[in-house]
C-alpha cells in the first residue's frame, strides 16, 4: 500500500525552543467547514488546531509570524484565550477584540479554504506528526495545497478586499500606484505584519 | 566560563566571543540556524543581526537592556515607552510610504523590536569611499596638495548630486507625514542596493560608479517623535547639516543646495522649514538657553 499523502509541513521556527514544533497544512474547497467549526465550539480536544480562514491571509510569512507570536505569548504565560491555537488565530488580528478575531481570521461554517496549524509541545504531547497528518486527511474534506506563497497565489486563496479592510489598508493611497504586482504584495504583507506586531499596543 | 577549551577559528566579522560579551537578550537564547551577531551598541540599545521565523529571513533586533542605574519601575516604563514609540513611528512611516525598515514583531516589556534587515552600507560609508577614490584620481592626475572641495558642478560629481537629492527626498517624505527623526546623520541612512535588473525607484541613472547606487532607507528612530512643527523639522535638517559637514567635510558645499532641492521636491511646506533652518543656523540647535 502506498503511504498516505503528506498534507502537513513541519517547521522549526527560529528563536523558538526545540520543544515546540509547528505543523501546517493548507486545504482548498473544504466541504465540511461547518463540522470542523462545530468541533471547535464543542471544544473537542481532538480538533485542537488553529483553523485559519485562508482568505484573510496574504502569505506564509504572515501565518508564521502569528504562530511565533502565539508561542512567545504561551511561553511567557500571558495567554488570553484557552490555548496556543486560539492564540494563533488572535495573533493574526490587528486589534484585541477576541471574538472579532475568531470571526475574521478563524474558521466559520462557510469557510472555503483553510490553513490548519498545530504546535506540538514536548514532552506534554503524545501526538506525532504522522498521527496529525492522518487525522487531518480523515476529517478535512478538502484538497491539500502546499503551504507556499506560490500556491496561495496560484489558487487565489486570498481575498484582498477583505485583507485591505481588516488591516485598514484602504486609505493607503500610494499602494495603488505600485505597478509591480510582486512588489505591491510584498508591501501589503509588510503593512499587515506591522499591524499584527502593534496589536493592542 | 565554559570548561571545555575548543579551538575555534577566529571570526573577523563578528565581535569575538569572550567573557566581555554581553549576555544575549532572552528572545535570542533559543536555537536559530545562525547565531545572532552584535552589530552596534549604543548607550541605550544594542542592535543584533539575526533571523526571524525562517533561516532565509534576515532581521535586525534592537534590544534595550535594563539600566541598572535607574529605578527598576521607572526603567521598565521608559523602555516600554521607547520601544512602543519607535515601533509605532516605523509602522506609520511604512504605511505612508516613507522608506524605513518594516516592523516584524515587538515585545515592549522585554525591551526588543524585531525589524526588517536592510542590506547595503550606511550612506556615510558610500560617500566617504567615493570621496576617497575621487581624491586618489585627482592625485594620480598630479593635483597634489589640498583636496579640492566637491561642488557638484562637475560632470563626475553627478552621482553624489543624485544621492544627495535622494537623501533630501527621503527626509522630505518623512517630514511630510509628521515624523521628525531626532538624529539624522549619514550613518542613520542605509544605501540599499537596487534589485537586480531593477533601476532606481526615482529616475536618474545610466552608466556610472555603483558606489553611490541604492535607495535611501532611514534607520534608527530611537529618538524620533511625531511632530508637524516647522521648528522641529528645521532642527532635524540642521542636525543633518552639521553631521554631514563633520563626516564629509569635502562635500560640505554640496549639502545645502542639493539636499534642499530634493527636500523641496518631496515636501510642499519645505520653504517654511528652510526659512526656519536659517534661524536655527544662527542660534544653534537649542531654542532655549537652558540645558
Amino acid at each position: 500500500m502506498a503511504s498516505p499523502t503528506k498534507v502537513l509541513e513541519t517547521i522549526q521556527l527560529e528563536h523558538v525552543p526545540s520543544t515546540h514544533t509547528v505543523h501546517i497544512g493548507v486545504f482548498k474547497d473544504v466541504e465540511n467547514s461547518e463540522f470542523l467549526h462545530q468541533q471547535l465550539l464543542s471544544r473537542n480536544a481532538e480538533f485542537e488546531y488553529a483553523f485559519i480562514d485562508a482568505s484573510s491571509v496574504t502569505s506564509r510569512f504572515q501565518v508564521l509570524a502569528a504562530i511565533y507570536k502565539a508561542i512567545t505569548i504561551q511561553l511567557s504565560g500571558a495567554m488570553k484565550t484557552p490555548n496556543i491555537h486560539s492564540e494563533i488565530v488572535c495573533s493574526l488580528s490587528p486589534n484585541n477584540n477576541i471574538s472579532e478575531a475568531y470571526r475574521r481570521f478563524g474558521i466559520t461554517p462557510s469557510s472555503k479554504h483553510l490553513i490548519i496549524a498545530k504546535v506540538l509541545i514536548t514532552p506534554q504531547t503524545t501526538l506525532t506528526p504522522s498521527a496529525l497528518n492522518e487525522h487531518l486527511l480523515a476529517h478535512v474534506k478538502g484538497m491539500p495545497v502546499p503551504f507556499t506563497d506560490e500556491a496561495l497565489q496560484a489558487e487565489q486563496l486570498t481575498d484582498w478586499a477583505k485583507v485591505r479592510k481588516y488591516y485598514k489598508l484602504n486609505n493607503v493611497g500610494w499602494l495603488d500606484g505600485v505597478k509591480d504586482e510582486t512588489e505591491k504584495r510584498r508591501e501589503m504583507e509588510v503593512l499587515v505584519l506591522g499591524g499584527m506586531a502593534l496589536r493592542g499596543l | 566560563m565554559a570548561a571545555a577549551v575548543i579551538e575555534e577559528p577566529p571570526s573577523s566579522s563578528s565581535i569575538p566571543k569572550d567573557e566581555h560579551e554581553f549576555p544575549l537578550p532572552a528572545v535570542l537564547t533559543y536555537p536559530s540556524s545562525t547565531p545572532p551577531t552584535l552589530v552596534t551598541q549604543g548607550a541605550e540599545a544594542r542592535l543584533y543581526q539575526t533571523t526571524y521565523l525562517l533561516p532565509s529571513i534576515p532581521s535586525a533586533l534592537k534590544y534595550r537592556p535594563p539600566k541598572p542605574w535607574r529605578h527598576p519601575v521607572l526603567d521598565a516604563r521608559l523602555t516600554r515607552h521607547r520601544i512602543l514609540a519607535e515601533a509605532r513611528i516605523l509602522v506609520k512611516c511604512r504605511r505612508e510610504g516613507v522608506p524605513v525598515p518594516a516592523v516584524y514583531a515587538a515585545d515592549e516589556s522585554a525591551g526588543w523590536l524585531m525589524m526588517e534587515w536592510i542590506g547595503g552600507v550606511p550612506a556615510r560609508v558610500g560617500i566617504n569611499e567615493w570621496l576617497r577614490r575621487r581624491k586618489e584620481t585627482e592625485e594620480a592626475q598630479g593635483n597634489e596638495g589640498d583636496a579640492t572641495p566637491v561642488t557638484g558642478d562637475k560632470e563626475e560629481d553627478k552621482d553624489l548630486v543624485a544621492l544627495m537629492r535622494r537623501i533630501g527626498s527621503a527626509v522630505g517624505r518623512m517630514h511630510k507625514v509628521g515624523i521628525v527623526h531626532g538624529d539624522l546623520t549619514t550613518s542613520n541612512m542605509m544605501l540599499r542596493p537596487w534589485e537586480e535588473g531593477k533601476g532606481p525607484s526615482n529616475g536618474h541613472t545610466v552608466a556610472h560608479d555603483p558606489l553611490l547606487d541604492g535607495d535611501i532607507v532611514i534607520i534608527d528612530f530611537g529618538l524620533a517623535s511625531q511632530s508637524s512643527s516647522d521648528e522641529d523639522r528645521a532642527v532635524d535638517l540642521y542636525v543633518l547639516e552639521r553631521a554631514f559637514a563633520s563626516t564629509h567635510p569635502r562635500a560640505e558645499g554640496l549639502f545645502s543646495a542639493v539636499l534642499e532641492s530634493g527636500y523641496r521636491e518631496a515636501f510642499k511646506q519645505a520653504s517654511v522649514v528652510l526659512k526656519k533652518l536659517e534661524e536655527v543656523r544662527m542660534r544653534g540647535r537649542k531654542r532655549s538657553m537652558i540645558g
